[in-house]
């Protein structure tokens, strides 16, 4: 069986070329670019090397990039990072409603160390209004956090704005940029944020290899203990394979990304039109237009999310869902409950997010096997039994 | 795949799907928020279950967790079908993952629910027309995913006080200014 892979949220292929850039340091040159020996000086130089592509990638300095481990640390980092370090200046944090989890939750431990959260709505289409934003500083908020691009429902936030709002109000603002950097264009000199998160496996490049970008002259406190790494803001043996990863593909991305796009959206697009053509009472989820390129989301009314992915996972089609059934902790969506839908819709989440390589013939694949799919969970439902009754009334 | 082979077999083919429109006994237990709904119906001929079917919103743990407890409940006494309980559906289905659990004891619940409800029309035969039995709904606590007991919004496990948000329906601490959910403000009470 032919498989297909459209789920790019949870994690890209590994580009080639970024992996053979990864071997030597996985291979013979095995060194601590702590040390200085001429093996560890390799190693460091090329620590370096992938500093200078992925500050290139967000038009930032080098010396402004902290790697890391994955964009949660990243979030986590800048959230407890920032807030700790400036808690004299204020104790608020602001925070929109549809943050990821490693966001929202850093923001809750702050919280037991006297912080406290103001949350700000979006609109149904997972927008946040910068005026919003606005309101819901106060005197005592010291930072704000709102993502750049939501992964589960693909829409782009207007965060130069936001950004703006927050800087006139000395508020610090972060970005989690996980889901939009290397897929989209990124300039933190544009976008005048403070910190900003991205990770390689979003764009191509291996798990376990991320980064913090963090503006000169920031106060943030370390985010682990030890030595002089990452400027002693980040300490731990240097993850030297996975950094060097994360510049290649960084590279690739600023080189590709056009061109990705240019593939990838007509057959996003195309399957925008046709899947709620092929199914009845289908909601597109997110932003028509302002959403990353490659990435669409339904809702399926009637049946849930999980029991569509195991059967597409039977056609050999991998896609992901954020139904309650599928997280672990089985809570639906707060992304999608913060847009307004209620429960039963949002258990019908699935998300669509292509990857390079994906083809028209996949998309028709998908387009073909999809609403038998959903034709058979419906018989097997309550609620889509009792639409029909309603229906004929 | 995160399923025995069993789950998967009756997740692709379950048994007994559908409604039966002169049921004698019809359960449902469930809701949307804790994400899996079930609604049984069931024919009883000579305290036997004669007929049982089923319709199932939910994941695939809780489709295939319906078909096994309609299939194990299938020409049972009403005394036996009672006596399926959630942990031997799962032991029947070769295990579930921990989380998917609570799945399985909606669908022995949803049974027993039809049989009560058999049971009650029994006894309101002469009395009145005969009612859904509708279980209140089960919901899990949102900071230790243990059970919540009854229509007490209260979690044993944390002994904490909870309350729904209007705006979203999700429980969350009670006395907490704004659902962490979706950040309504919550109206004073």
């Amino acid at each position: 069986m032919k498989r297909i892979y459209m789920d790019h949220i949870a994690a890209t292929p590994l580009h080639p070329l970024a992996l053979e850039a990864m071997l030597p340091y996985l291979k013979e040159n095995f060194a601590n670019p702590q040390s200085p020996h001429s093996a560890g000086q390799e190693a460091a130089a090329a620590v370096d090397e992938a500093r200078e592509k992925v500050a290139q990638l967000i038009h930032s300095l080098p010396s402004e990039i902290s790697f890391t481990a994955s964009g949660s640390e990243s979030n986590n980092f800048a959230l407890k990072g920032l807030a700790l370090a400036h808690k004299s200046r204020g104790t608020n944090i602001v925070l929109s409603a549809i943050e990821h989890q490693s966001v929202l939750h850093s923001a809750r431990s702050l919280e037991k160390l006297g912080f406290s959260i103001t949350l700000v709505g979006v609109d149904k289409y997972g927008i946040v209004d910068p005026a919003e934003v606005e309101k819901a500083i106060s005197k005592q908020t010291v930072l704000a956090s709102v993502m750049l691009a939501n992964s589960e429902v693909g829409t782009i936030e207007p965060v130069k704005e936001i950004a703006q709002v927050c800087r006139s109000h000395n508020v610090l603002f972060h970005t989690d940029a996980v889901a939009a950097v290397g897929n989209i264009a990124v300039d933190v000199r544009e976008l005048e944020v403070d910190t900003l998160s991205l990770a390689a496996n979003q764009f191509y490049g291996p798990k376990g290899a991320a980064a913090l970008y963090i503006k000169k002259g920031t106060r943030i406190l370390p985010f682990i203990d030890g030595g002089i790494q990452e400027g002693g803001r980040r300490a731990g043996t240097e993850n030297v394979s996975g950094i060097v990863g994360l510049g290649m593909a960084a590279e690739i991305a600023g080189r590709e990304m056009g061109s990705r796009r240019e593939c990838l959206k007509p057959l996003r697009d195309r399957l925008i039109q046709l899947l709620p053509q092929k199914v009845d009472r289908v909601l597109l989820t997110g932003h028509p237009e302002i959403r990353l390129p490659h990435h669409a989301s339904f809702c399926i009314e009637f049946i849930e999310g999980e029991a569509m992915l195991l059967n597409l996972d039977l056609k050999g089609i991998a896609a992901s869902s954020g139904s309650a059934c599928t997280s672990k902790a089985l809570k639906a969506s707060h992304v999608l409950l913060a847009m307004g839908l209620d429960h039963a819709t949002a258990q019908g989440s699935l998300v669509f997010s292509l990857v390079e390589g994906t083809t028209a013939e996949d998309v028709n694949y998908l387009l073909e096997v999809f609403p038998p799919i959903v034709e058979r969970l419906r018989k097997m439902s309550p609620l889509y039994t009792k639409y029909l009754e309603e229906k004929e009334r | 795949m995160i399923y025995s082979e069993k789950v998967m077999e009756h997740f692709q083919n379950p048994r007994n799907v559908g409604v039966i429109k002169d049921a004698d006994g019809v359960g449902e237990v469930g809701n949307p928020v804790c994400g899996d709904m079930m609604t049984f119906y069931i024919k009883v001929k000579d305290n036997r279950l004669a007929d049982i079917k089923f319709q199932t919103f939910g994941c695939g743990a809780a489709i295939a967790v319906s078909s096994m407890v309609s299939e194990m409940a299938m020409g049972k006494t009403i005394e036996e079908a009672l006596k399926i309980s959630n942990k031997t559906v799962a032991e029947e289905l070769g295990g579930l993952p921990k989380n998917k659990l609570h799945c399985s004891n909606l669908g022995a619940d949803a049974l027993h629910k039809a049989i009560e409800n058999y049971k009650e029309r029994q006894k309101a035969a002469k009395k009145e027309a005969p009612k859904k039995s509708v279980s209140e709904e089960k919901c899990y606590c949102p900071y230790c995913d243990g059970p919540i007991e009854g229509l007490e919004n209260y979690c044993q496990a944390c002994q904490i006080e909870l309350e729904l948000c209007p705006q979203c329906g999700q429980l969350s601490k009670k006395g907490e200014e704004k659902c962490p959910r979706c950040g309504a403000k919550k109206a004073k009470a």
